[in-house]
């Protein structure tokens, strides 16, 4: 088999030296009781072709965003990845490494971790990041997590309009009796009505900004509010190319930072893997999860870098550790720093001009369809649409007809009620006129027919 | 002389190499229209440095040559499992078929999607013997999460949460206590045996009528098959709890035996262990749990099902399978891209590969542990499984220690071992070949790790000095954690 | 005249007048290696005896301190925050870690004398 590289003759030769004639004699502490070489319900051994044929097939059976007009966000975002990116995470020494625990043989890794780090913080307007957590989902998480350990205190605020998805996984992992977690979804976020909710109970609020509708807020008046009560503010980010054109969540008064950093570097795939960003401020660094790289000499005085802090972790702290998370999103992150570097200052703001223009043009178009309103007063890629009919319905009639068209609300949701006829739609620099054009004329088409 | 040395080049940062100026990206200009992003608009400088193309593939070629990796020599890490990475599963997950589809298309335009994800999950399930699976899981260490997670709901649901105590063996991984502590359990420590495996009167003891359940690994953190394993399970159910198996050492057995017939109720099973997709530098990873019947109810969303010939996404927590879940652990799915490598290596292997590559881990292991015990000490007596601990006492009579035996391995061209780890053995090197070592290379591995223990007793300063032959020497890890330096900063020039 | 007490987990407390000084022993600190931070408690807490009050971090190990008494906070010696070494370099003396009222100096009498803990670590070796 390709991937054994023991022959029979090698198999013969070191079972002499061991001195046993059956490799089963090492197995002999297996109780007899379980079954040895049991037969399993699968098939044998495959060729690269015949691998190939089958997941071809299997792969064929889905229509991709690169074969229709695309205009779904809602979490995960498709941009344009240089070729350039995929080419150097194939890179053997990048691709096949392990994580940089000997730093003497892994200044590649950690170099790369060390800028990625300062590229999230410079993107946050934050003074410290981690090497990067599962997802934007799982880094949110963490964050309420962190919050309530430096706060001491229980009660967690989720702004209404946070991604369904993320408000679960937060309530998930910060389920137990003494908490109260407080998530009603709705399709307005006012500052006011969640200032009227903060007292000197509450560990941190958390806002998403731009928001599940792609709503866009200055959140300084919060972060003021929440700072003269004690309590942290958490800004979660599921579209960092947002941040090519909006104030960052540090110079509008964060405390800490969770973002899905997918948008760069990383495909869609269907939901995974992805990667969560993670900055705060220089003051909760010990608080700070997952793990980071530090900068440090060598005996020879030579400048390198370590994993550090370690002491945080569940390896060693093991009961007392600030999380149970063990890994980073490692080649995810390389993707994303590579992407961001190839870009630079100019191509990121440009990148993101053009993402925001993309909507606008989207959303001129729109204005003037009957039956169709746009709820946003601001949006960056991304906003939501009222339409004339169910948007579930209006989703699959316009992919049978060929676009794939944008997230209905209710998908997200338990209790559909009110959100039946709401659509989140993004648009980004790969739309082109005639993917807009398709999706009007067949709208038109959908609800009006 | 410059700062380089033949085919190694010094790389400066990104920040001091690049430029806010340069970009490697051509994009269209903006048209300038009037945004729409009301007063969270700003234009205000980040200080992003930028390289074109030709700067951006030297900046991170020249990086990656200073990266030792498993294309290039051997990692002997135990509980790692550092096997080779197929290059067909990279192939495979870039079908646009696969890496274009976002995960919140309408089900009937991903149907393809949601097949691989039923193909893989049939397969662990085929392997482990258990009756069902989630593939949310992201890593190993949120795959035991996410067991100890539906253990907790479990006897919320019994009506049962004052089973509080989880036992853990003392050789366990320290993710095993974090988990279960996290979780708001009281965590006990079991002892260990004269010959590395769980006490069984020790754990009898520890039991009462508090206890929730026990966390085991099997094979052990030690390199030995746990065979008191189905007593154990046993007795967990009798008494009240559930058997937590972390999977991380199922390199050993997968193919061989299902361990579902050793009485196990929940086991995570690492993607990227087992079953060879890339380590990545430290990621990404999957952590697919598998459930005994008696948990099948408490899976977190989303479920995939095949009704009437169609496959669907079962997300909804209101949704009636899903009424006893613990919840949602991540946003969206699960780690698809890391699905279809690991579908494509199961593909390519069949279930009698799969029982190949656990008869070859093992007999590669004990091959070296033969070779080497007249070297090395064995920590215990008789053969090992898919890796061999060792304990520090070879080095007795030296003035080296683990830490400088493992850095003196890396001037000779490989990657340590792991080093104190288990804690129950004093200065610990575990050795996990895998399969994927041809008998050359163990054969050379062997022969050098007899010349250094034959050096270390007359030579031991070269040790201490160890290793000279890197990009870098050791570094100080006491200074980086007193004054942590976490990231570039412009330097701003003193004022005058 | 100060009494110094040791207790099992490598902690003293040298008490003079109800008032409590808490360190950790030379044997602890070489046990940890380099310390690179100490994480005190709050001044005016109280903690009942045997309470994980402060931990002392090294690169590769976290260990909890125990307070050896119940009492309240006094002071907590904050130029440790700056320069943790010192807990390696003078452990009984200027690598002091906090300052405590004791309320309960019956309790002392359960934690063992220089000798007792000069033989306990004697057996360690």
């Amino acid at each position: 088999m390709r991937y054994l590289p023991l022959t029979n003759e090698d198999r013969k030769n070191m079972k002499e030296v061991i001195g046993i004639t059956d490799v089963n004699q090492l197995f002999a502490s297996v109780p007899n009781n379980v079954p040895l070489d049991p037969s399993f319900n699968l098939p044998d051994h495959k060729t690269e072709m015949e691998v190939g044929r089958i997941l071809s097939q299997i792969a064929g059976k889905n229509i991709n965003s690169n074969q229709v007009p695309f205009f779904l966000g809602a979490g995960a975002y498709k941009h344009h990845i240089p070729a350039t990116v995929d080419h150097i995470i194939q890179r053997s020494e990048f691709l096949t490494s392990y994580t940089p625990y000997q730093p003497e043989i892994s200044q590649g890794t950690l170099q790369y971790l060390f800028e990625f780090q300062t590229q999230v913080s410079l993107l946050t307007g934050m003074d410290v990041s981690n090497a990067s957590m599962y997802d934007g989902s799982t880094a949110s998480a963490e964050a309420v997590s962190m919050a309530k350990r430096i706060t001491k205190r229980n009660k967690v605020i989720l702004s209404p309009t946070l991604h369904p998805q993320y408000a679960e996984v937060i309530k998930t992992l910060i389920s137990s009796s003494e908490d109260s977690v407080e998530y009603k979804f709705s399709e307005c976020f006012e500052v006011d009505s969640l200032i009227s909710k903060i007292d000197d109970d509450v560990s941190c609020v958390v806002v998403q900004n731009p928001d599940f509708f792609g709503e866009c807020y200055s959140l300084e008046n919060l972060s003021k509010y929440c700072q003269s009560k004690g309590a942290l503010l958490i800004v979660v980010v599921n579209e960092v190319v947002s941040l090519g054109m909006m104030k960052s969540p540090g110079s509008m008064g964060a405390d800490i930072v969770a973002c899905e950093g997918q948008s760069l570097g990383n495909s869609l795939n269907f939901g995974g893997p992805y990667i969560g960003l993670m900055s705060t401020k220089d003051k909760f660094v010990r608080q700070l999860p997952g793990r980071i790289v530090g900068e440090t000499n060598d005996v020879d005085g030579e400048k390198g870098f370590v994993l550090t802090l370690a002491t945080r972790e569940q390896h060693i702290r093991r009961e007392k550790a600030t999380s149970n998370i063990c890994t980073n999103s490692g080649l995810c992150s390389l993707a994303f720093t590579i992407h961001l570097s190839l870009l630079g200052e100019k191509g990121f703001k440009k990148l993101s001009k053009l993402n925001h223009e993309a909507a606008i043009k989207l959303y001129s178009r729109l204005e003037c369809l009957d039956g169709f309103e746009v709820i946003n007063k601001t949006f960056f890629n991304e906003f939501t649409i009222k339409l004339p009919i169910d948007a579930e319905t209006f989703v699959e009639k316009m992919a049978s007809k060929g676009v794939l068209a944008g997230v209905p609300v209710s998908r997200l949701l338990n209790k559909k009620d009110n959100f039946l006829n709401l659509l989140v739609v993004a648009s980004s620099e790969i739309n082109l006129d005639s993917d807009r054009d398709e999706f009007i004329r067949l709208a038109k088409e959908v609800c009006y027919e | 002389m410059s700062n380089n040395r033949g085919l190694d080049h010094d790389e400066k940062l990104l920040f001091e190499v690049g430029d806010i100026s340069k970009t490697g990206v051509d994009l269209p200009d903006p048209e300038n229209i009037k945004n729409m992003l009301g007063s969270s608009c700003s234009d205000t400088e980040i200080g992003l440095a930028g390289l074109s193309e030709p700067e951006t593939l030297r900046h991170y070629v020249r990086l990656s040559r200073k990266n030792y990796s498993i294309d290039a020599g051997l990692y002997p890490l135990g509980s790692c499992t550092m096997k080779h990475n197929p290059r067909l599963n990279e192939k495979m997950a870039r079908l646009e078929g696969f890496s274009e589809i976002h995960p919140l298309q309408p089900i009937s335009t991903c149907q393809g999607a949601l097949e691989l994800i039923d193909l893989i999950s049939t397969w662990l399930k085929e392997l482990t013997g258990m009756a069902a699976i989630t593939m949310t899981p992201k890593a190993g260490a949120q795959g035991e999460l996410c067991g100890m997670m539906a253990i907790k709901q479990a006897l919320i649901f019994k009506k049962e949460s004052h089973r509080k105590v989880v036992l853990v063996p003392d050789s366990a991984h320290g993710t095993n206590p974090a988990t279960a502590a996290f979780l708001g359990f009281d965590v006990r420590t079991i002892k260990s045996t004269q010959e590395g495996l769980i006490d069984f009167e020790d754990f009898k003891e520890n039991i009462d009528e508090h206890f929730a359940g026990v966390m085991i690994t099997n094979p052990n953190t030690c390199g030995l098959f746990e065979s008191d394993i189905v007593k154990i399970s046993e007795l967990t159910h009798k008494s009240g709890g559930y058997l937590y198996c972390d999977g991380a050492n199922f390199n050993a057995v997968v193919g061989k035996l299902k361990p579902g017939d050793l009485g196990i109720d929940a086991m995570h099973i690492n993607l990227h262990k087992t079953f060879s997709t890339p380590h990545g530098g430290g990621g990404p990873g999957s952590g697919p749990v598998v459930f005994s019947k008696r948990l099948e109810n408490f899976c977190p969303t989303p479920l995939v099902k095949k009704i009437n010939g169609k496959y669907d996404l079962i997300e909804n927590l209101d949704n009636k399978e899903l009424s006893n879940s613990f919840g949602r652990l991540n946003v969206f799915h699960g780690q698809m891209g890391m699905f279809v490598r690991a579908m494509s290596y199961m593909l390519s292997h069949g279930s009698d590969g799969l029982r190949q590559v656990a008869e070859d881990a093992v007999l590669n292991a004990n091959y070296l542990r033969e070779s080497l015990s007249m070297h090395l000490t064995p920590a215990f007596q008789g053969y090992c499984m898919h890796e061999i601990l060792f304990s520090d006492e070879f080095l007795n009579d030296t003035n080296v220690e683990t830490l400088d035996f493992a850095k003196a391995m890396i001037d000779e061209g490989y990657h340590p071992m792991t080093i104190y780890f288990p804690l129950v053995i004093h200065g610990a090197l575990l050795v996990e070949p895998t399969e994927t070592e041809s008998k050359q290379s163990l054969d050379h591995f062997i022969e050098t790790l007899k010349g250094l223990v034959a050096r270390v007793k007359n030579d031991s300063d070269s040790f201490k000095e160890a290793p000279i032959f890197t990009p870098i020497r050791r570094l100080d890890e006491t200074q980086a954690a007193r004054k942590p330096i976490l990231r570039w900063r412009e330097e701003v020039p003193a004022k005058a | 005249m100060a009494d110094i007490f040791y207790t099992k987990d490598h902690e003293w407390i040298k008490v003079d007048n109800g008032e409590g000084v808490v360190g950790i022993t030379a044997y602890a600190s070489e046990q940890l290696g380099d310390i690179v931070f100490v994480e005190l408690p709050q001044k005016g807490m109280s903690f009942d005896q045997g309470k994980d009050v402060a931990v002392i971090e090294s690169v590769k190990a976290a260990s909890e301190i125990y307070t050896p008494a119940t009492g309240e906070i006094l002071e907590i010696n904050s130029s440790l925050e700056e320069r943790p070494e010192v807990v390696n370099n003078d452990p009984l003396g200027s690598g002091w870690l906090y300052k405590m009222r004791v309320l309960k100096p019956e309790e002392l009498k359960s934690l063992m004398s220089e000798e007792d803990y000069n033989k306990l670590i004697g057996a360690k070796s």
